[in-house]
């Protein structure tokens, strides 16, 4: 074949076999992994160079069957018959087979063998059938399937050159599978049905793709080979379908017996099992982790200390953080003190107000490690198993735990991972939902208020109670919140849910420390970019405007105090008052009154819409420039106690009380205040839904807000 | 009792079965089928969760999580 093309290979498998870390192996890259099946939602290619060939190699999302009945198994029924936009077939497919479950995994090699792409076997995770005593006779297994089989380790890198020689011999040469020997029935409704099909001038198929129509309950093959719309194929299928049941078999279970007949025969005498069954480690932890007293025992003390790990662990890198910022003010404020102007902006503005934000990595990077931990070890399948019936009955499904588990990091990848969902409308719900859970972004919020108001009057065990209440504010409104979508808006039938258990692994410590770096990474670049041009509008309009008449009527009025510091900070106090974002504030604030906000929150709240973290800077930077230029909003806290209502019906009471921190945080838990969800929503659903859950996430949260101060300024005072 | 004939959805947490039939044009079962829990598999359930639902199921050395609604789509002979 033509050297000069660039070949193109696709990694196909069940769910969680090993592709991505095969992938990442080859191509250098670093796609995400984890111990759960639905990790990969989408195709990822990269450059995989092996015996002087460069290849492309594509990373498609795990599958049972190609009877694609979820978007992401579409993904990789669509990629391997050439019907993605803009891609052609493969030159050939590695099919990534579980050493320890081979027969079911050689299912699908099988199908997709029936398409007639050049097929190589990798079995991966030998290590672990090495392990268990399951024996792969390899070489056996090749001869009797035609195609080669080679062993790997993907974690390991073993049998990484041997797989680049079985792709380039299997491109050359086009190994094809042992293909299945159809009874006569099979074979003439395939001739059947593509008779039919040319009758309605859809585009000529091969026997493999016909026999996806014909097996499948509605493939997607169908769909692409230009079958003419408006027509409906149902009067075909059913008679392709009587054939094969007038001939004894049931047309949609015929392919699953007749395929696994031929495996059971293949692999005879290639894959033997240990005469005694030794109880795995999986085993034995499960009894207890899935068990129905100590697994929801085990789980809710498992949540609870990752929350108040969250919060302790952090507290000593924060004040180092916290420190660091201080100081970056003190050094830079005199090298600007001839330009007033400019000092404020990045004394004020970019060092207090994104500084402010820096200051929540540390709590970011314990909760990665230990969603890291959750997903490596194997342990969400199971949270899925236990929580299933609990988000059940308000027509989420199962799988929605793991794109909503996911959307407690971030909503992007929980909107993305919904995809493993069949049900297209328990999908949207999904979609709808998953924002509510509660995102690495909403922690510094929570922090910021829990330390300032919460564990010095309640101690850190309320602290680390708070903060884990906060994280099922979410959760416990999004069960009604889609029972409600399911009854009024989408009416969802039930869908079938199936969930395949990982074994439990160790995890390993560089992927943890890798995830944790790029979530910090990401956190660190989106402080850096969009939450400082966020600041410096917030700076901008809190610093002006600033008329002379201000400054002179303050200090005529201060003149008899004699008391230089006063002043300053009275005139700054004075020039907030009068500036652009306190007028809007002002001018908006009734809206959140009853919720306890003064206008600074007010302005906080809102500017917040594009990004949540916004609020902590935008209260750094308003406390900053309120307060002395030198010793400014390094401490925010305290500065936030020190806030009193200037006027109106609570004058000189503190703004921030219990309730009212506790109103930010709901309010926070509960709305969508982050633009990239949106247009994520947007993307997998459309704007019209992404726009309905921006709206009712925003009236929840106003109503949340409201009722939590309301209640709370009844019971607490 | 052995060899009694009940859906997967009855066996209790411990229980064995084999498979007899199930509802060929049931979703659930076809994905069953495909991941190879075919008439003559032996499946057993390993536990059931808290609320009653979902059960936890094995076979082929695999493990599966799946809703009652959806085990009942498959006939099994009871074991031992
Ligand atoms: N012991 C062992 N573990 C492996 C091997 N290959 C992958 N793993 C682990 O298996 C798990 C699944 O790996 P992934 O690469 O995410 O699997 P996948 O096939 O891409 O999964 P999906 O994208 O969900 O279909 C991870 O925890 C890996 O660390 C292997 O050869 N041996
Ligand atoms: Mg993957």
């Amino acid at each position: 074949m033509d050297k000069s093309r660039s070949i193109r290979v696709a990694l196909v498998g069940n769910p969680n076999t090993g592709k991505t870390t095969l992938f990442n192996r080859l191509t250098g890259s670093r796609q995400k992994i984890g111990n759960y099946p639905g990790v990969t939602v989408d195709k990822k290619s990269g450059t995989w160079q092996s015996g002087g060939r460069t290849m492309t190699l594509v990373d498609l999302p795990g599958a049972y069957s190609l009877a694609a009945t979820s978007p992401d198994e579409r993904v990789a029924l669509d990629f391997l018959t050439g019907h993605l936009s803009g891609e052609e077939k493969p030159d050939a497919v590695i099919c990534v087979v579980d050493a320890s479950n081979v027969v079911r995994n050689l299912f699908l090699a099988s199908q997709v063998a029936d398409l007639g792409l050049p097929l190589v076997i990798a079995l991966n995770m030998s290590d672990a059938a090495d392990k268990a005593s399951i024996r792969v006779d390899a070489a056996l297994l090749a001869r009797r399937l035609g195609v080669p089989v080679v062993r790997t380790v993907a974690t390991r890198g073993e049998g990484i050159e041997a797989l680049g020689k079985a792709v380039l011999h299997a491109v050359e040469s086009r190994t094809l599978m042992a293909e299945v020997p159809w009874p006569e029935a099979v074979q003439r409704a395939v001739k059947y049905l593509a008779a039919g099909l040319e009758k309605e001038g859809a585009q000529s198929l091969a026997p493999g793709e016909l026999r996806r129509i014909l097996f499948d309950r509605h493939s997607a093959v169908l769909e692409r080979a230009g079958w003419p719309a408006g027509s409906d194929p149902e009067p075909l299928l059913a008679a392709s379908r009587d054939i094969l049941t007038a001939a004894g078999w049931q047309p949609l279970s015929a392919e699953a017996l007749l395929r696994y007949e031929q495996l059971g025969h293949l692999t005879a005498d290639a894959v033997s099992f240990p005469e005694k069954r030794v109880r795995t480690w999986t085993e034995r932890l499960d009894t207890v982790l899935t068990h129905r007293v100590w697994g929801l025992i085990v789980f809710a003390a498992m949540m609870f200390l990752v929350f108040q790990s969250i919060y302790a662990w952090s507290g000593p890198f924060m004040d180092a953080i916290d420190g660091a910022v201080v100081r970056m003010q003190e050094w830079v404020a005199p090298w600007l003190a001839a330009w007033p102007t400019l000092q404020s902006l990045v004394v004020d503005g970019i060092v207090g107000g994104a500084g402010g934000v820096f200051i929540f990595l540390p709590q970011i990077l314990v909760l990665f490690f230990f969603i890291a931990l959750l997903e490596d070890t194997g342990y969400m399948a199971r949270g899925a198993f236990l929580m299933d019936k609990m988000f059940g009955w308000c027509g989420l499904n199962g799988k929605s735990f793991v794109p909503m588990l996911s959307s407690y990091a971030c909503a992007i990848p929980g909107v993305l991972a919904t995809r493993t969902i069949e049900d297209p409308q328990a999908r949207l719900t999904t979609i709808l939902v998953s924002p509510l859970m509660s995102c690495s972004a909403r922690l510094p919020v929570y922090v910021l208020m829990i330390g300032a108001f919460i564990e010095p009057t309640y101690g850190a065990i309320a602290a680390g109670v708070v903060l884990f209440t906060m994280h099922f504010v979410g959760l416990v409104v999004a069960v009604p919140v889609a029972w409600a979508v399911n009854k009024f808006v989408l009416r969802t039938r039930p869908q079938p849910f199936l969930l395949e258990m990982p074994p439990y692994r160790l995890p390993r410590l560089r992927d943890i420390l890798w995830r944790m770096w790029e979530r910090a990474r990401e956190f660190l670049v989106r402080a850096g970019t969009v939450i400082v041009a966020m600041t410096i509008i917030i700076w901008a309009l809190v610093y002006f405007p600033r008329p002379d008449a201000v400054r002179e009527r303050v200090v005529e009025e201060l003149s008899v105090l004699n008391d230089p510091d006063a002043v300053d900070a009275a005139v700054s106090a004075a020039y907030i008052e009068q500036s652009y974002l306190a007028r809007a504030g002002r001018a908006l604030q009734p809206i959140f009154a009853p919720a306890g906000f003064d206008w600074k929150i007010t302005v906080g709240v809102l500017a917040s819409f594009p990004a949540r973290e916004v609020i902590v800077a935008t209260l750094g930077t308003i406390y900053g420039i309120g307060g002395e230029v030198d010793e400014s909003s390094g401490d925010l806290r305290s500065a936030l106690t020190r806030e009193f209502w200037t006027d109106g019906p609570r004058a000189g009471h503190p703004v921030f009380t219990v309730p009212v921190a506790l109103a930010i945080m709901v309010f926070f838990a509960l709305c969508l205040q982050c633009g990239a969800t949106v247009a994520v929503m947007a993307k997998e659903a459309n704007w019209g839904w992404a726009i309905f859950g921006f709206v009712y996430m925003t009236v929840l949260a106003w109503l949340g807000a409201v009722l939590t101060y309301q209640l709370g300024t009844r019971w607490l005072g | 009792m052995s060899g009694e004939i009940c859906p997967l959805a009855d066996l209790r947490a411990g229980e064995r079965g084999r498979v007899e039939d199930g509802t060929a044009d049931h979703p659930a079962f076809q994905r069953l089928l495909a991941m190879g829990l075919l008439p003559g598999t032996e499946v057993s359930v390993v536990q059931v969760a808290p609320l009653g639902d979902p059960v936890e199921v094995e076979f082929r050395g695999m493990r599966l999580s799946l809703r009652k609604a959806d085990a009942a789509t498959v006939q099994v002979a009871r074991l031992d």
